[in-house]
């Protein structure tokens, strides 16, 4: 090559051009390879990383009472959340702050994030106070978030928890009404398409995969008011007696509402933290009592239907003693001979043996069924017993006295309270509702009016001068009946002789009567007194009471007040025995 | 022929600066949403540009016969500063690269992308070409100290581009191809050597390159997210601003070193196509220059510089596309970044003295 002092030979500058040509031919060739052959997969690499599906919270619709006060309402709370992998990663200063934050060691906060290392998501505080929340976003640690949630909140705590039940911690329904009507109120949390940056945050809704709708609202039958006035009572009553427990569930015998549910022992719903698990129970619903004399109601109705019986037919229950089988029935005193009326009045136990038996098996049983003995409201209350009904080919003859008088039987205070709103209704039944409602329904005929009306004018005299004179209200008329039993010892298959259950069923006014209250006091203390009428009506006297007044009911007797002014020195009757 | 005098009188290259522009403007574009529509960003980049632009004209006003002058004072100064930067240099980003002037902050190992090929033209431009191989080992070994400076500091990117700024001189030069071929195998014997010296956070970057999937989380988070962003561009981009992997700050360094995969991610192939068109005809122009350059020293001047140029675009790219290992070199005058701007404006603008002053110099 000769050699010069200048280049002349243009080959390398197009070597070069060439070769920037060829390099870039390269390139683009990958670029081919990645943005059009392999373009899917990328895109959907790069989707991967960006393109969320979100689950589209929407807020737990609200429980009201039947004038739209809060019962249970849902507030937005944020749980603390983290990406193990990346905490661990993070600054040694962080990590300390996190666990102070948290209030936790740093140790256990470190073994529980190693624990999680494999997970992408962990909760490190659900439901975090707000001054943490706060912290934690101004720390803001990689790998540590915050997430929105719904906390539900009762207003009412104690007084409604176990009408209204509560939700677990992701806000599903777990008793009572929450879970009854947990689909309604729950709505449709609903699934987005979301654009999200490295660092989680939402930059872009895409789409709505399935649409959101809120959870709806609901109005209960019940009555705030008297839901505390209620819990007031029965809190006071089981305290004063040293009870076991108490209940009063309280119907509205037109529309068949509940209009007050209350039960003790209760929790406080908003911390259930170390919460007796049986406080939980909704005695109204979950536990069916023998109903003892409230029983005789249906006794005497049976009889009245057959047409063997009428208000006025005397029935001798001298001596006092009654023996059928092989056990003999007795009465707190020998009444001598009494008609239908007194019977109930004093509570006979002989009485209402003689007419069960006068009446064939099956048409006792087609009567206390028509009533809904052994069934359930089908209210779709979570939990809701039937009680118990044996059927009649099983009955002997002393199973028949003993039903009349309300043993061998058992039934729940909420199916009590219908069943009583039968004879306040003119011997309707109606479906029982715990939401509010406005619609009359028919119902179904279980009685004619007529007897309704004679029984209804029987228990106004258990009030005014038989066994339930405490249940009186001033300037009201009231209809009731008692019922003291003694409980059933499940262990050694007897009745305890010592421990009873107080009942009172109440029905308010006498004329076009509104209300129908079951109040039901479990193992009053012996020496503090146990029958319904010292125990229970009282209860049923102070609630409805100021529930009158409350819901601006006329009263009814504003000139002969006399009930329990007049109470003379014969003040109880008796305590049935079998 | 009056065009060609005025473009003499005020030594620019008017074809030269119109592909410029063009590329300035286009960088503008893509870094306005690179940084997320951080219009503060854009503007700083812009005055940037401006400045480096009115480096290039004072530049382009120097005659080259000055360059060759001062070529070994450059070199020297340069190489100096290096050590200073070594003692007495500021720490940025892990590595030792500033030197502070007080007044401005300053890269001496950018001022030797220029006087490497300054002082190799010169150097071989003294005798007849091509060089003999006394003068090739010469021309290593300057070639080799100041790359050697910058490599510790640790600057592999930069030091990189030294080297290739040198050797493209010496090869423009009329090295022979036989010579070149024992070149190769040298270095190539060379890499496990290479390799023991490298850190360890080299060492990681070349593996990752080799296999960015081994640790997808970590290491080769930047190679596979550029991938996916270059990929989910597809042929006509994902439109301006509109970006997922970029805006949503998956994609790492992205108005700076990446820039190039927001551009594929948002203008797909065609703008890849556009980016690459510019580039070639500078590169063409450049070579051009080179070729009808007056002598020997402006012509490998001229073709070191274009091919400095040439490997920036290369590399970048390379490492963008997940084809070389991610070295922080940025694209050129389309990355956010001053320092390489205003290297690569002095560079066009040596470029235009080259091709504006010899008419004059003829006389």
């Amino acid at each position: 090559m000769k050699r010069k002092n200048k280049i002349e030979s243009p080959f390398r500058y197009w070597f070069i051009i060439s070769l920037f040509i060829f390099i870039t031919f390269v390139l683009f060739a990958r670029a081919v390879y990645i943005q059009v052959i392999n373009a899917d997969f990328y895109k959907e690499q790069g989707d991967m990383r960006s393109v969320r599906l979100i689950i589209d919270s929407v807020h737990r619709g609200s429980i009201m009472d039947r004038n739209g006060e809060e019962l249970a309402i849902s507030t937005p709370v944020e749980s603390i959340c983290a990406e193990p992998r990346k905490v661990l990663k993070a600054e040694k200063s962080d990590f300390i702050a996190l666990a102070k934050t948290l209030d936790i060691s740093e140790q256990k906060l470190y073994s529980r994030l190693s624990k999680n290392i494999k997970r992408n998501f962990l909760y490190l505080d659900r439901h975090a106070r707000m001054d943490r929340v706060k912290k934690i976003k101004e720390l803001s640690i990689k790998g540590v978030y915050t997430q929105s949630e719904y906390k539900r909140y009762y207003p009412s705590a104690e007084i409604t928890a176990h009408i209204i039940g509560f939700t677990n911690i992701d806000d599903m329904g777990q008793e009572g009404i929450e879970l009854a009507y947990d689909k309604i109120l729950k709505g449709n949390s609903g699934k987005k398409r979301v654009l999200k940056d490295r660092k989680r945050r939402t930059v872009r809704d895409i789409e709505s995969v399935t649409p959101s709708r809120p959870g709806t609202d609901i109005y209960l039958s019940i009555d705030k008011r008297i839901q505390y006035l209620a819990h007031r009572e029965i809190s006071t009553a089981v305290k004063k007696y040293g009870a076991k427990a108490g209940s009063l569930v309280m119907l509205d015998v037109k529309t068949g509402e509940v209009i007050a549910m209350v039960g003790q022992p209760s929790f406080n719903p908003n911390n259930r933290r170390g919460m007796d698990i049986s406080t939980i129970r909704n005695r109204n619903v979950t536990d069916s009592y023998e109903p003892g004399s409230t029983m005789k109601v249906f006794t005497i109705a049976a009889g009245l239907e057959s047409e063997i019986f009428t208000p006025l037919t005397i029935i001798d229950t001298s001596p006092g003693t009654f023996r059928v089988g092989d056990k003999s029935i007795k009465d707190h005193r020998n009444y001598g001979s009494i008609d239908l009326t007194t019977i109930i009045t004093k509570s006979s136990n002989i009485g209402a043996s003689k007419i069960a038996l006068a009446l064939k098996p099956k048409y006792f049983y087609d009567v206390l069924t028509r009533f809904g003995f052994g069934q359930t409201t089908s209210s779709g209350y979570p939990g809701e017993q039937a009680g118990v009904l044996r059927f009649y080919d099983k009955w002997s003859e002393q199973d028949i006295a003993a039903l009349s008088f309300g043993y061998g039987i058992q039934i729940t205070p909420l199916k009590l309270a219908q069943a009583y709103s039968v004879i306040a209704n003119d011997g309707i039944k109606l479906p029982v509702s715990f939401i509010k409602t406005d619609k009359s329904y028919k119902g179904e005929r279980v009685i004619s009016e007529n007897i309704a009306r004679q029984i209804r004018t029987m228990l106004e005299n258990v009030v005014s001068s038989g066994t339930a004179r405490k249940a009186a209200i001033e300037g009201y008329r009231v209809l009731g009946k008692t019922g003291t039993t003694l409980k059933y010892n499940f262990e050694d298959g007897e009745y305890h002789d010592d421990r009873y259950r107080s009942l009172f069923v109440g029905i308010v006014p006498a004329v076009n009567p509104r209300f129908v209250t079951v109040v039901v006091v479990d193992e009053p203390e012996k020496s503090l007194g146990y029958y319904g009428g010292d125990v229970a009506a009282p209860i049923f006297s102070r609630v409805m009471e100021g529930a009158l007044r409350i819901l601006d009911v006329p009263p009814d007797n504003l000139n002969g007040f006399n009930n329990s002014i007049i109470a003379n020195v014969e003040i109880e009757q008796g305590l049935e025995e079998y | 022929m009056s065009e060609h005098a005025f473009s003499n009188k005020v030594h620019i290259d008017f074809i030269l600066i119109l592909l410029i522009f063009s590329l300035c403007l286009f960088g503008l574009v893509i870094l306005y949403s690179a940084s997320g529509q951080n219009i503060d960003l854009v503007y700083s980049q812009a005055v940037k540009l401006l400045i480096a632009l009115l480096c290039m004209i004072l530049v382009a006003q120097i005659p080259p016969a000055n360059l060759n002058r001062l070529s070994f004072l450059l070199y020297f100064s340069g190489v100096i500063l290096l050590v200073f930067v070594i003692f007495f240099g500021d720490i940025g980003k892990g590595a030792q690269r500033w030197l502070d002037l007080k007044i401005l902050r300053f890269q001496p190992s950018e001022l030797m992308k220029i006087a490497v090929p300054i002082l190799l033209s010169s150097y071989l431009s003294e005798r007849f070409l091509p060089p003999k191989f006394i003068r090739i080992i010469l021309s290593c070994i300057f070639i080799v100290i100041p790359v050697i400076l910058i490599a510790k500091q640790p600057d592999l990117g930069t030091a990189l581009l030294v080297a290739v700024a040198g050797f493209s001189v010496i090869f423009i030069a009329g090295i022979s191809w036989r010579f070149l071929l024992y070149m190769a195998i040298i270095f190539s014997s060379c890499i496990p050597i290479f390799w023991h010296f490298m850190r360890d956070y080299q060492k990681q970057r070349v593996l990752t390159f080799l296999d960015p999937e081994s640790d997808p989380l970590g290491a080769g988070y930047h190679i596979i997210q550029s991938k996916i962003a270059i990929g989910s561009g597809g042929f006509t981009g994902k439109g301006w601003l509109n970006g997922t992997q970029s805006h949503l700050e998956f994609l790492p360094e992205r108005s700076t070193d990446f820039i190039f995969a927001v551009l594929c991610e948002e203008f797909g192939m065609l703008g890849v196509i556009l980016l690459l068109l510019i580039y070639l005809l500078i590169i063409i122009r450049g070579l051009y220059i080179s070729y009808k350059a007056q002598d020997a020293f402006r012509q490998l001047l001229a073709a070191g510089i274009t091919l400095t140029f040439f490997v920036y675009i290369i590399v970048n790219m390379g490492m963008v596309a997940g084809q070389l290992p991610v070295v922080g070199v940025p694209l050129p005058l389309v990355s956010f970044g001053g320092t390489s701007i205003v290297t690569l404006m002095i560079g066009f603008g040596i470029l235009m003295s080259i091709h504006t002053h010899k008419r004059f110099l003829k006389r």
